[in-house]
Parts: C-alpha cells; sequence; structure tokens
C-alpha cells in the first residue's frame, strides 16, 4: 500500500485530502453537532450537488469550460446555499428547520434538471455522488488545502468565540459578542468545507463526516477539549481504513468511511456501556 | 469620593407607546449590594438591558464608570448573570473549568487564546462560589443551583467591577437559595464586589443588603437597606398598589 501511494500521484492526492478532511469535518462537526446544525449540512451538501451537476453540464455544452474543475461550482452553490438558508431561517424565525427541506428539494431538484440535460457524465457524477479514490486531481488537493487554512484561521480567530455561542447564545449576547456576524462566517466556513469532503466521501455522505466522529466522540469525553480530539482521532480512522480497504476491494471510499465511522461508533456504544456494567458490578 | 460606577438620570424607557419605564435615577458606589424590587411587570428586567447596553435609553442619561453609555467601551467591568439558567445547551460536552473559562471571551478579545494561568483563575474563583471539587464535572450533571454559581463563577473571572444577577434563584429550591445569597453577600464582605440583585425574595436577601430599589415602572424608594426598614409595611403596599412581603 504504502509503495502505491509512493508510486502513484493519484493515491497521494486522495490520501493527502483524505487525511486533511479527517481533521477539518470533525473539528467543525463538533460545533455543528453541539449547535444541533447537523441537517443544515446535509442540506448543504445537496445544494453542492446542483453546483457540480450544472459544471458538469456547462463542461459540455460549453466549449471553454470543457476543462472546468466542478469544485469551484460546488463551492459557489454551496456557499450561496449558506447564505439562503440563513435568509430562510430568519425569515421563518419560528419554523427554523424549514429551511431545510426547502434548500435540500432545491438542490437536488436543480441537480435533477443538470443531470437529465446532460447525457454520458454517469462515472463522473458517481465519483462526486459516493467519493473516488482515483479522481482526486493535484487541484482538487491544493483548493482543499486551501479550505483547510480557512477553517485553521477561522477557529484560531473564534474558538473561545464559537464555544460560548454554541454552549450559551444569550450570555453572548449579553457580553457585546456580535453573535450574528460570527454565526455568519461559521455557516460560510462549514459550506466550504462540505464542498471540500466531498472529493473524497461524496456529496451523498459529507455529513456523515461531520457527525458520525463526533456522535462516538461524545460518548467517551469529559471535556469539550476531549470531544474534539476524540473526534479528529476517530474522523482521521475512518478516512484511512476507508481509503485503505475502497482501493483493495476497488469500493466507493464514502461507503467504506461511512461504514467504518458507524463501526466505530457502536464499538464505541457498547464497550461504553460494557465498561459503565463492570464498574456497578464491582460496586 | 470616587464617581459612581453606575448612575442613572432622569432615565425613560418607552416601549410601543407604553412607559416601560419612567423618570429613574439612581446610583451605585463602589462596595454596594444592591437589591432591585418590584412586581412582574415593573421593568425590572428592561432596567438591567438598559444598563447593559443592550437597549438605549428613549431619555435620560446612563453613565457607566463616569462615561456616557454609548462611550462605554469596557464592558466585561461589568458582569451578567441572566435569569434563565436552563437558556445554556445542558447536554453541552464540556466541563465546570470549560465553562467558567469561557468567561474571558470578551475581556480577552479576538484572536488571543484562554491563557494557561486560567486554569489557577477559574480555581479561585469557583472557590468562591463554593464548587472548587467540581471543576472536572460536566455542567449538564450539576443541579440548578449549582449550575447558576457557576455562571456567578463565569462572570467573576473576567474580573468585573460590577456583578448584575436577574433574579438568579429562579428555579433554584429553597434551602440553596439561602446559602446561594450567603455566597453572594460573602463576595460582597470579603472581595468588596459591588453587587446589583434583581429578586423577588425580599424577605430571603434583605438582611445581606446595603441599599433597595423599589421598582414598578419607576423608582418608589431608593435608599439604604436601614431607611426601607423604617418603611411600614402599608406604605409599601400603597406604593405597589398590591402587597409586597417586607420581612426584616
Amino acid at each position: 500500500m504504502i509503495e502505491a501511494i509512493l508510486n502513484y500521484e493519484f493515491l497521494q492526492n486522495a490520501f493527502l485530502s483524505g487525511m486533511i478532511i479527517g481533521v477539518i469535518a470533525p473539528l467543525l462537526g463538533v460545533f455543528i453537532v453541539v449547535r444541533r446544525m447537523s441537517l443544515i449540512a446535509d442540506a448543504l451538501s445537496h445544494v453542492t450537488l446542483a453546483g457540480i451537476a450544472g459544471s458538469l453540464y456547462l463542461s459540455q455544452t460549453v466549449t471553454t469550460l470543457a476543462y472546468l474543475n466542478p469544485i469551484y461550482f460546488g463551492i459557489i452553490a454551496s456557499v450561496g446555499g449558506s447564505v439562503l438558508i440563513e435568509r430562510l431561517r430568519s425569515l421563518y424565525k419560528h419554523y427554523e428547520d424549514l429551511a431545510i427541506p426547502i434548500i435540500m428539494s432545491g438542490g437536488i431538484g436543480l441537480s435533477a434538471i443538470f443531470i437529465s440535460l446532460a447525457s454520458g457524465f454517469s462515472t463522473d457524477l458517481m465519483s462526486y455522488l459516493f467519493g473516488s479514490v482515483s479522481a482526486v486531481s493535484k487541484q482538487d488537493l491544493w483548493v482543499i488545502i486551501l479550505i483547510a487554512i480557512i477553517v485553521i484561521v477561522f477557529l484560531f480567530m473564534f474558538f473561545k468565540e464559537m464555544f460560548v455561542l454554541s454552549f450559551d447564545e444569550e450570555y453572548a449576547k449579553a457580553s457585546g459578542l456580535p453573535a450574528r456576524k460570527i454565526h455568519l462566517l461559521f455557516m460560510l466556513v462549514v459550506a466550504l468545507v462540505i464542498a471540500a469532503s466531498m472529493r473524497i466521501v461524496g456529496i451523498l455522505l459529507v455529513s456523515s463526516m461531520i457527525t458520525l466522529p463526533v456522535a462516538a466522540a461524545m460518548r467517551l469525553s469529559k471535556s469539550f477539549k476531549q470531544t474534539i480530539l476524540f473526534s479528529i482521532l476517530f474522523g482521521e480512522a475512518s478516512v484511512i481504513i476507508g481509503l485503505v480497504s475502497a482501493f483493495y476491494l476497488n469500493l466507493a471510499p464514502g461507503g467504506t468511511i461511512v461504514v467504518t465511522s458507524i463501526i466505530i461508533l457502536f464499538l464505541v456504544i457498547i464497550i461504553k456501556k460494557l465498561v459503565l456494567k463492570i464498574k456497578v458490578e464491582r460496586g | 469620593m470616587s464617581k459612581p460606577l453606575i448612575e442613572l438620570k432622569n432615565v425613560s424607557f418607552q416601549y410601543e407607546n407604553t412607559h416601560a419605564l419612567n423618570n429613574i435615577s439612581f446610583k451605585v458606589d463602589e462596595g454596594d449590594f444592591l437589591a432591585i424590587i418590584g412586581p412582574n411587570g415593573s421593568g425590572k428586567s428592561t432596567l438591567l438591558k438598559l444598563i447593559l447596553g443592550l437597549e438605549k435609553p428613549t431619555a435620560g442619561e446612563i453613565k457607566l464608570f463616569g462615561l456616557a453609555s454609548n462611550q462605554f467601551r469596557d464592558r466585561e467591568l461589568i458582569g451578567y448573570v441572566s435569569q434563565k439558567s436552563n437558556a445554556f445547551n445542558s447536554a453541552f460536552p464540556a466541563t465546570v473549568e470549560e465553562v467558567v473559562k469561557s468567561g474571558l471571551v470578551k475581556k480577552l478579545g479576538f484572536f488571543k487564546q484562554i491563557p494557561k494561568d486560567a486554569s489557577k483563575k477559574a480555581e479561585e474563583v469557583l472557590k468562591a462560589v463554593g464548587l472548587e471539587n467540581l471543576a472536572k464535572r460536566n455542567i449538564g450533571q450539576l443541579s440548578g443551583g449549582q449550575q447558576q454559581r457557576v455562571f456567578i463563577a463565569r462572570a467573576l473571572i473576567a474580573e468585573p467591577k460590577v456583578l448584575i444577577l436577574d433574579e438568579p434563584t429562579v428555579g433554584i429550591d429553597h434551602e440553596n437559595v439561602q446559602s446561594f445569597y450567603d455566597m453572594l453577600a460573602r463576595l460582597n464582605r470579603e472581595q468588596n464586589q459591588t453587587i446589583i440583585l434583581v429578586t423577588h425574595d425580599v424577605d430571603t436577601v434583605s438582611n445581606r443588603i446595603s441599599h433597595v430599589a423599589c421598582l414598578n415602572q419607576t423608582i418608589h424608594f431608593h435608599g439604604y437597606k436601614e431607611e426601607f426598614d423604617t418603611i411600614s409595611q402599608d406604605q409599601i403596599d400603597a406604593l405597589y398598589g398590591h402587597a409586597v412581603r417586607k420581612v426584616h
């Protein structure tokens, strides 16, 4: 395997991208989960699909755009979607979750139109839907690195603000934090991470990278710091095991990564239950 | 004579054509322990919002640390503990210590990380509120009264000059209310902490405070606790238009 990675550039791209996503997706995921926004990540991934499908269609029909990397349109759609979700959430103040089905169905609807308009990009599309070990280009890797830098800078600047905002929004506002502005920035960064993650895990499974490692970490951790550390650890483990098995078994990495995350989650739940039982029995 | 920390001069606040607050004047000096008492709808929470700068007065002037409220920038000098102890996310995976340290957020500003010595400071303020043994506990495992103490510690870690509490004992069982107020009185006495407390518990709090303000749209009485004690029950009932229990 290591020899293969050293020899093939496409494998290097896939593994490097995967390792980066394994850190940034669960890192932001902790804030998404504790703020009960997991479904928003799902809605955004479906909007991203519309951007990808639109871009693939354009590259077929407009010759000057033939070599356009769909990730850019994916990013634009995801960021646009996050802005729209926020607009809808403030419009339907008492029914904030309505924004999610509106944006999600809008995203899938647009994707369906672009997919049926175009013909013959089913292989490409499959790699965007479920991820791919072989399709990650050097350009994709650079975009993912750039997005990772943005995430790190954002959290470096606003980590404690995000903590306060997630824990107690009223207190955040009373202490004079620009809660709304920080939240909007956070949504934009989430949109970027979703667009970045889709290359590896696929659009349909992006939200799993954001939520599953966090769900497992929350069963074990006693503090916020631990939650973050465990989330990244589980995220990385899922990506590495998932990518290696996808490569050897010739499977879509989205599937293997998500199944690995779910196995980790179940193992954590079972082991914790057993440990508690033993503790109770010993008194 | 040093400047008062908080000074309100003829402050009024109107909300949707009804006078929520009318012509309020009072001041708070360093070391005061002021209880603002008044019935529901008397404008107590609105008054706090004005002091915190979350609302602007429609008339009058608010001075904080000698500066006009709109020029006052050092908001971290005023610590605030809100009424709704259940407004926070109780399933949040954080320790008591992490929550307390987050009280430094405004003082530090953006970019700056929470410093290493914050743990020691967190330990000190947790001791001040009597929770030094619970630092590593998950915040969700604490009782309502303990959580409210954690929020006071979160306010204290930023070393506020004034601590404002909005009905902090709502939802705390009776025995714990007593020790909660004892803890506040100790902070006031031993650390000269200036405290403004909005409360219903006139009888419980009355032997621990230095000043009283009776509020019902306007200030009906403001002065030393000793003066308040000389007012008869009938006079208080007349001020409010209905019975407010006064026990001392």
